[in-house]
C-alpha cells in the first residue's frame, strides 16, 4: 500500500497542479466573462503552463468561486487600465522568471513603454491611450512571429491603426489620422505584402515599446538605421543643415515624405512633381543642376534598357549572351550607385557612376549587336552550306542514274 | 607499273586489300519495299562519326571540373572559332543518333530481321543501343548546368532504387554520395574512354555479323526471288546521298537552333521548376512518378525499376520468344508487342514532356 501511494503520489500532484476551475467554470458562462476562458487556449502564456490566476490572482484549484476568487489568495479581478503595464512587467521585467521560458526575451518593456508617448500619458492619467494589452490583445496574446498576432508585421499598421486612424479618438492629442492611410501607398507597405517581412511598419521607425515620432533632429537616423549609405552621404550634404531647419518636420520626409514614401523616381528631380521645385525656382542653378541628375539617371536606365533588349533579343535566336548579360548587372549597380550618389548632391560625384554605367551599357550593347551579326552570318552560312551540299546530292543522283541506267549494279533473281 | 600501281601493290601484299575488295565486290543488298530501313543503320554509324569528330574538338577546350566546366563550355561557345557550331552539331547529333538508332531498332523488329541466324546481331544491337543511352547520361551532365546538375541527381537515386546493387551503383556513378566533382570526373571518363572504347569494339562487331549474314529479307518476301543490287557503288552511293542529308539537317538546326548553355550548377540552390530528364528518358521518368509510392509492399520506385528492368531483358531475348521452332518469325506477336512499345514510349515520352 505505501509503495502504491509512492507510485501515485506525483500523478495526484500533477492532476492536482492541473485543475484550472477559472477555465471550468468560465467556460460554461454566457456573454463577455465566458470569452476569455475561450480564448485563453490559444494564449502563448497558457502554451507555458501559466493560467488565469498568474495575472489575476486567485485559487484555480479551487471548486468553491468564494475561495477561487477570494482576495485572500490575492484575487484582483479586472486589473484597472493604468494598472496594466505594471501586472504584465510583474514577470516581463524580471530576467530571472523571463529565463524560464524564453532567455533570449528582452526585459526593457515596461521601462521604454515609460518612456513613450503612451506611457507618459497614461502615468498622467490618460486612460485613452494604448497599454500592453491595446497591442498585444488580452486572453489570446500571441508571439510576434504568429501569423495571427495583432503585432506579427503584416498586422502592426492595422493594430495601431485602430487608434491612430480614428479621428475622434485621436481628437483630442491634435495629430493627422491619415498615417496608416498614406503608410499604405508606400513602398515599404508593398515590399512589406509581398512578403518581405523586414520591410519597416510602425513600429521600424517609432519604436514598439517606446513609441514616439522621430524628432526633425533624429529622421535622418531613423530612415539610415536601413538606408545607412543614403544617410551618411546627406549627412554631408549641402542640404542637412538647411533640412533640419525645416518646420513640420526635416530630413529625409522633406524630398520623400514619411508615410506616404513612393518608389523615387527622376520625377522627384525635374518636371512638374518635381520636389526640388518646391525650394528651387526654375532657372535657378539649383533647379538646373537637378534637371541634370535627372537627365543622367534617365539616359543611364534607358541605354542600360536598350542594350537589355538588344541582348535579349540575341538571347532569343540562341546566341550565348550570357556574360554579356551578367556584365548588364554592373552596369544596373552603377546605376544604383549613381542614385546613391545624388544623396551628397554634388553632381560631379554621382556622374562617375553614370559614366561607368553608361561605359557598361556600350559594351553590353556592342556584345548584343555582335551577337544578332553572328546569327546572321550563321544563316548565311548555312544557306551556303546547304547550297554545296544539295549540288553534292545531286551529282551523287546523276552519277547513280548513269551508272544503272542500263542496269548495272543490279542481279536478277536466279528463279 | 605506274607508281600508284605499285603503292597499291606494296600495301595489298601487307594488308591483303584485294580480299576486302573481293568481299565488297561480292556484297550486295536486297532490294524490295523495305529497303529503305536499311538506310537507318548507316545513318547512325555516321552520327556516331559526327559525334567522334566533334567531340574530339570539344575536348580540346572542354575542362572537366566544376570550377571550370561550365565556363569551359561558354568559352567554346563565345570564344573559340566555330566553337558554337562544334558543340551544337555534338548536341544535336547525339539526340538525333540517339533517335534515329530507335527507329533502326524498330525498322528491325518490324522486318523481323532478328530471326536466326542473326540473333547475337540484334543482341549487339540492343546493347549497342544502351551504350548510345550511357552516353547521352554522362554527357548530359559535362556542362555543368544548373538543369543537368539536377536531372543527372534524379537518374543517380533511380539507378540507385535498382534492387541489392542499386547503392552500390550509384556510389559508383557519382563517386561519393550526392553529385559533385567526383562525379563529374567519372562521367568524363565514361563519355570519353570507356564508352568510346566499348562502343567502336561492338560496332565492328556489329557490322561484321551483318557482313557475315548478309541483309535480311523480310519473311513476307522470297530471298531466292528478289533482285539484288550491288552495295558498292550503288547502295553506297545512295548511303552517301543520305548522310550528306543529315549533315544539311545538323547544320540546319545548329545554326537556328543552337544549343543552350544554361546556367551553372548550384549545388546549394533549389532544383528547377519542371525539372526533367532528356527526351529519350522521358517516358520511363514519366511511368516512376505515375507509380504510387508502394505497392502491396513493395517500393514504388524499385518496382518501376524492376519492371524495366525484366521489359529490357525481354526485349534482347526476342530472338527467343519472337520465333517458333522452325525459326520462323510470329509476326503478329512481334509486330504487335512493337507496336504496343512505340505507342508507350511515344504517349508517355509526350505525357512526360508536357506534364
Amino acid at each position: 500500500m505505501k509503495t502504491l501511494l509512492v507510485v501515485l503520489a506525483p500523478v495526484v500532484l500533477f492532476a492536482q497542479a492541473a485543475k484550472d476551475t477559472c477555465v471550468e467554470c468560465h467556460t460554461v458562462m454566457d456573454g463577455a466573462i465566458q470569452r476569455p476562458a475561450l480564448l485563453i487556449k490559444d494564449d502563448i502564456h497558457t502554451a507555458n503552463g501559466l493560467s488565469c490566476s498568474d495575472c489575476h490572482g486567485g485559487d484555480r484549484t479551487s471548486d468553491d468561486p468564494t475561495v477561487a476568487m477570494s482576495r485572500a489568495k490575492g484575487f484582483v479581478g479586472k486589473p484597472k487600465r493604468t494598472a496594466i503595464p505594471q501586472l504584465c512587467a510583474k514577470c516581463h521585467a524580471s530576467p530571472d522568471y523571463m529565463r524560464r521560458f524564453r532567455p533570449q526575451q528582452r526585459v526593457d518593456q515596461f521601462e521604454l513603454y515609460k518612456t513613450s508617448v503612451h506611457g507618459k500619458l497614461l502615468a498622467s492619467g490618460d486612460e485613452n491611450v494604448a497599454t500592453c494589452i491595446d497591442c498585444h490583445s488580452v486572453h489570446d496574446i500571441r508571439a510576434v512571429k504568429d501569423a495571427m498576432a495583432p503585432v506579427h508585421p503584416l498586422r502592426l499598421p492595422d493594430t495601431c491603426g485602430r487608434c491612430h486612424g480614428d479621428a475622434q479618438k485621436m481628437a483630442k492629442y491634435g495629430i493627422p489620422t491619415n498615417q496608416l492611410e498614406h503608410y499604405r501607398t508606400s513602398v515599404h507597405w508593398a515590399a512589406l505584402k509581398n512578403g518581405d517581412l523586414s520591410a519597416p511598419t510602425c513600429a521600424s521607425c517609432h519604436g514598439n515599446h517606446g513609441a514616439k515620432p522621430p524628432q526633425v533632429e533624429s529622421v535622418a537616423a531613423v530612415c539610415g538605421s536601413c538606408h545607412v549609405l543614403f544617410a551618411q552621404l546627406y549627412e554631408k550634404s549641402v542640404h542637412q543643415p538647411i533640412f533640419s531647419a525645416a518646420s513640420g518636420g526635416g530630413g529625409c520626409i522633406v524630398c520623400h515624405s514619411n508615410h506616404a514614401i513612393h518608389q523615387p523616381s527622376t520625377a522627384m528631380l525635374a518636371g512638374p512633381q518635381a520636389v526640388c521645385s518646391n525650394c528651387h525656382e526654375p532657372g535657378t542653378p539649383g533647379a538646373k543642376t537637378a534637371q541634370q541628375m535627372a537627365q543622367w539617371l534617365d539616359g543611364l536606365d534607358a541605354a542600360l534598357k536598350h542594350s537589355e533588349a538588344v541582348l535579349a533579343s540575341a538571347d532569343k535566336y540562341g546566341m550565348e549572351v550570357s556574360e554579356a548579360q551578367v556584365r548588364l548587372g554592373d552596369g544596373r549597380e552603377n546605376l544604383v550607385k549613381a542614385r546613391l550618389a545624388m544623396h551628397a548632391f554634388q553632381p560631379e560625384e554621382m556622374h562617375k557612376p553614370i559614366e561607368a554605367g553608361m561605359a557598361v551599357a556600350g559594351e553590353t550593347l556592342r556584345a548584343g549587336q555582335a551577337a544578332l551579326h553572328d546569327k546572321d552570318v550563321r544563316r548565311i552560312g548555312l544557306a551556303i552550306s546547304v547550297f554545296f551540299i544539295a549540288i553534292t546530292v545531286v551529282a551523287l543522283l546523276l552519277v547513280i542514274r548513269r551508272l544503272e541506267a542500263n542496269g548495272s549494279g543490279y542481279i536478277e533473281p536466279s528463279i | 607499273m605506274t607508281m600508284n600501281g605499285k603503292a597499291m601493290h606494296w600495301l595489298d601484299e601487307r594488308l591483303g586489300l584485294s580480299a576486302i575488295r573481293e568481299v565488297a565486290a561480292h556484297k550486295t543488298v536486297p532490294v524490295h519495299s523495305a529497303t529503305r530501313w536499311y538506310y537507318f543503320g548507316g545513318i547512325t554509324l555516321f552520327l556516331f562519326g559526327v559525334q567522334v569528330v566533334t567531340g574530339i574538338l570539344l575536348m580540346f577546350y572542354y575542362r572537366p571540373t566544376t570550377a571550370e566546366g561550365f565556363e569551359s563550355v561558354r568559352f567554346i561557345m563565345t570564344r573559340v572559332e566555330f566553337g558554337w557550331l562544334i558543340r551544337s552539331i555534338h548536341s544535336w547529333s547525339a539526340n538525333l543518333m540517339i533517335f534515329v538508332a530507335f527507329v533502326h531498332m524498330f525498322s528491325v523488329v518490324f522486318t523481323h530481321a532478328y530471326r536466326p541466324p542473326r540473333e547475337l546481331t540484334w543482341a549487339s544491337g540492343i546493347v549497342l543501343l544502351g551504350l548510345l543511352l550511357g552516353f547521352g547520361f554522362s554527357g548530359y551532365l559535362l556542362p555543368w548546368n544548373q538543369i543537368s546538375y539536377f536531372a543527372t541527381k534524379v537518374g543517380a537515386d533511380v539507378a540507385g532504387s535498382t534492387p541489392v546493387i542499386g547503392g552500390t551503383i550509384a556510389r559508383i556513378l557519382r563517386g561519393g554520395e550526392d553529385v559533385g566533382a567526383a562525379t563529374l570526373t567519372r562521367f568524363f571518363a565514361l563519355h570519353v574512354m570507356v564508352l568510346p572504347i566499348l562502343t567502336a569494339g561492338l560496332i565492328v562487331v556489329h557490322v561484321l555479323l551483318v557482313q557475315k549474314n548478309g541483309m535480311s529479307t523480310p519473311p513476307w518476301i522470297s530471298a531466292a526471288r528478289v533482285r539484288q543490287m550491288k552495295f558498292f557503288p550503288n547502295f553506297f552511293l545512295r548511303e552517301a546521298m543520305v548522310w550528306y542529308g543529315a549533315l544539311a539537317v545538323l547544320g540546319a538546326l545548329a545554326a537556328i537552333f543552337p544549343w543552350e548553355l544554361g546556367e551553372k550548377a548550384d549545388p546549394f540552390a533549389s532544383a528547377p521548376k519542371g525539372i526533367r530528364p532528356e527526351w529519350y528518358f522521358l517516358a520511363q521518368f514519366y511511368t516512376l512518378k505515375l507509380i504510387p509510392s508502394h505497392v502491396w509492399i513493395i517500393e514504388g520506385e524499385l518496382l518501376g525499376i524492376l519492371g524495366f528492368g525484366l521489359l529490357a531483358v525481354c526485349w534482347a531475348l526476342l530472338p527467343v520468344w519472337g520465333v517458333n521452332r522452325a525459326g520462323e518469325a510470329r509476326t503478329r506477336l512481334v509486330s504487335g508487342a512493337g507496336i504496343f512499345l512505340i505507342a508507350y514510349l511515344a504517349i508517355f515520352t509526350y505525357l512526360g514532356y508536357v506534364k
